[in-house]
């Protein structure tokens, strides 16, 4: 990546993460500029989702550093890193919403648990964010009795109670219908230019990556390392990297020849 | 306005007979106060504005609690048709004012509280439903069980031996403790009393026949209750929480044979063994007592547990145990199956087939012993 002018939201360098012995990814290094979309792609079972884990404190990285503002993270104690977490918002894949509680009571439990706004207070911010994500009619109902894409909605006013400052979200627009996928999509780009978050999402939906992402990394998992940097559009166009360009076209690896390299400079890079 | 109306991030002020509401400072969600929607809400209804606008030139940060203020006042200016000029805002918050939708209702409807009758009657009838469920559940496994042994339903062996895996050898040293114990507490009670007759020697009656008739089949019933009935509940209700059930429906493959049948076959097989296996453990246990502690000889011991044990204490021991692994066995499967969605629930079935399986193990015995009772076992 070139130089930036200002210091990056984000900047992650040499991560190596896995479980036990064997790194799922290794040497993975990009920066999240603020305010913008940054997408992790990549097949399926390449390790995005291990890297968002890593990079939300759910899992220690074997090596590497990852810098929110320019505080290494993982460098911090426990409690320093639990209490930076909160900026942080997250939308896990499916919603992952606690069953016990119905759609308000998710919203409202980050809020219960570290400010000490009143009741009438909290409720009304509930209100808000479910009103922003679309659900305000449904905030008595039980997850259990959610669709899929009211629980993705539901995770993501509840990534946001806290209004954090960056949103990480795992899958966002899997298994929803095209038409709820794209109003998903939209309401994260809203969500991004209404409140400034800078969104990190893991996806391997083309059409949420090339209809908002304006950033992304691209994760290999033969190589176990990141093959592609830059826009999914610009990797689309002018990535030489074959696995990257049948992903990206969707094609099959092989089944059709290598594009010709452009001249231009691409961010694709191995 | 000297003593214009304010709160903390905003002032109101006149202009052009227009209120005015300059917003200052930063709108933090921790320093959000619900009480201050309130106060612009009586501000609104003081006059007859026609129209509310906004000055955002002073704010600092803003996120979701400046919506939550501006949502609640377009509501009320709605209601009470004053214009909503949101022009004045910052453009990101009049692009997210747009995503919630105008009428947001300020207050949630109370939900009715159903009178006493009307929650008796319903829980009577809820009662009956369950009793009737219960009822099913057992005929299709009496029925299917016989079918089983002729090997024409839907049950795997390997479930049926991971199922007397768990109810079996897994359960056979938290039963042996229970017992052993059972076993030396029985002979140190029975040595106070007995001994105040010089009948030192019956110690050895009172915990033979106590073990094998009673005690064994009852306290194998209430570990097993707590362990295994309640490990079926949580299973078979979490499967119902993870679709996982109707995934088997959908194959065709039915939940009572699949699911049910090997747990309540596998429960009432195992349960006269580990009957058998406790009642000698616990005579074990008073028997350590007896020669130990109350210096009864080994020999006089065996002879007479001998003579006061015969093949009826036996056989009536064994016959309730079947009868105790299948009621806790059925009742865990049954509380599973209707369990709730939620995490909780699976709590709560496991606690519910626990406690249900433990009351119903001490009714029967009591049904059990009016009965042996009337025929003089």
């Amino acid at each position: 990546m070139n130089a930036q002018p200002a210091s990056p939201k984000i900047r992650v360098r040499n991560l190596t993460v896995g479980y036990g012995a064997e790194p799922v990814q290794k040497a993975v290094s990009f920066d999240v500029k603020a305010g913008s979309i940054f997408a992790i792609m990549g097949p399926s079972g390449t390790g995005k989702s291990t890297v968002l884990r890593a990079m939300i404190g759910l899992l220690r990285p074997s090596a590497g550093d990852i810098c929110f503002d320019d505080v290494n993270y993982w460098s911090l104690s426990a409690a320093k890193r639990e209490e930076s977490g909160r900026r942080f918002g997250m939308l896990f894949q499916g919603g992952a919403l606690w069953s016990s509680m119905s759609a308000a009571e998710n919203v409202a439990l980050p809020l219960q648990m570290f400010t000490k706004l009143t009741p009438a207070s909290i409720d009304a911010l509930v209100q808000v964010k479910l009103s922003l994500v679309g659900l305000d009619a449904g905030r008595d109902s039980m997850p259990s009795t959610l669709s899929g894409g009211m629980r993705q909605r539901v995770g993501l006013a509840r990534a946001l109670s806290l209004d954090p400052e960056i949103l990480f979200l795992d899958e966002p627009s899997a298994g929803l219908d095209p038409i709820s996928a794209k109003r998903f999509d939209d309401l994260i780009c809203e969500l991004r230019d209404g409140f400034g978050v800078t969104v990190v999402m893991v996806s391997h939906e083309l059409s949420s990556l090339f209809g908002i992402c304006d950033d992304g990394v691209f994760l290999d998992a033969k190589t176990k390392t990141a093959i592609g940097h830059g826009a999914p559009q610009a990797l689309r166009d002018h990535c030489t990297d074959p696995t990257v360009h049948a992903f990206m076209t969707r094609t099959i690896p092989g089944a059709e020849a290598a594009p010709t390299p452009t001249p231009r400079a691409t961010d694709g890079t191995r | 306005m000297d003593d214009s109306p304010r709160g903390s991030g905003w002032a109101a002020e006149i202009r052009d007979g227009d209120l005015v509401l300059v917003l200052s400072q930063d709108w933090t969600e921790a320093s959000f106060n619900a009480a201050e929607l309130e106060a612009t809400q009586a501000l609104l209804a003081q006059g007859t504005w026609k129209s509310i606008r906004f000055d955002s030139t002073g704010i600092g940060l803003w996120g979701s609690s400046l919506l939550a203020f501006l949502s609640s006042l377009r509501s009320v200016a709605r209601l009470r048709h004053i214009n909503f000029d949101e022009s004045g805002l910052p453009a990101p918050a009049r692009q997210l004012i747009q995503l919630i939708p105008a009428d947001v209702p300020s207050l949630r409807t109370p939900q009715r509280h159903a009178g006493l009758i009307e929650r008796a009657g319903e829980s009577m009838l809820d009662a009956w439903a369950e009793l009737l469920s219960t009822t099913t559940l057992l005929g299709q496994v009496l029925l299917h069980t016989t079918a089983a042994f002729r090997g024409r339903v839907r049950m795997r062996i390997s479930d049926l031996v991971r199922c007397v895996t768990d109810a079996g050898v897994t359960a056979l040293p938290v039963v042996a403790l229970v017992n052993v114990l059972v076993g030396g507490i029985l002979a140190f009670v029975g040595a106070i009393e007995l001994r105040r007759f010089g009948a030192d020697v019956y110690i050895a009656n009172l915990v033979g026949v106590a073990e094998v008739r009673e005690m064994a089949p009852i306290m194998t019933a209430i570990v097993m209750s707590g362990r295994t009935g309640s490990a079926y509940a949580a299973e078979i209700a979490t499967m119902r929480g993870t679709e996982e059930l109707d995934a088997l429906r959908a194959i065709g493959i039915g939940v009572e044979d699949y699911l049910v049948l090997p747990r309540v076959i596998a429960l009432s097989f195992m349960m006269p063994l580990l009957n058998l296996y406790a009642a000698a453990i616990g005579i074990f246990g008073g028997f350590c007592i007896a020669v130990v502690m109350l210096h009864i000889s080994a020999q006089t011991f065996l002879e007479q547990v001998g003579n006061a044990v015969d093949i009826t204490e036996l056989m009536l021991g064994i016959v309730k145990s079947i009868v105790f692994g299948a009621w806790i066995s059925i009742v865990g499967c049954r509380i599973g199956l209707r369990a709730g969605l939620s995490s909780s629930a699976v709590g709560h079935a496991a606690t519910t087939a626990s406690v249900a399986g433990i009351v119903g193990v001490i009714v029967l015995d009591a049904i059990f012993a009016v009965c042996a009772n009337a025929l003089n076992i």
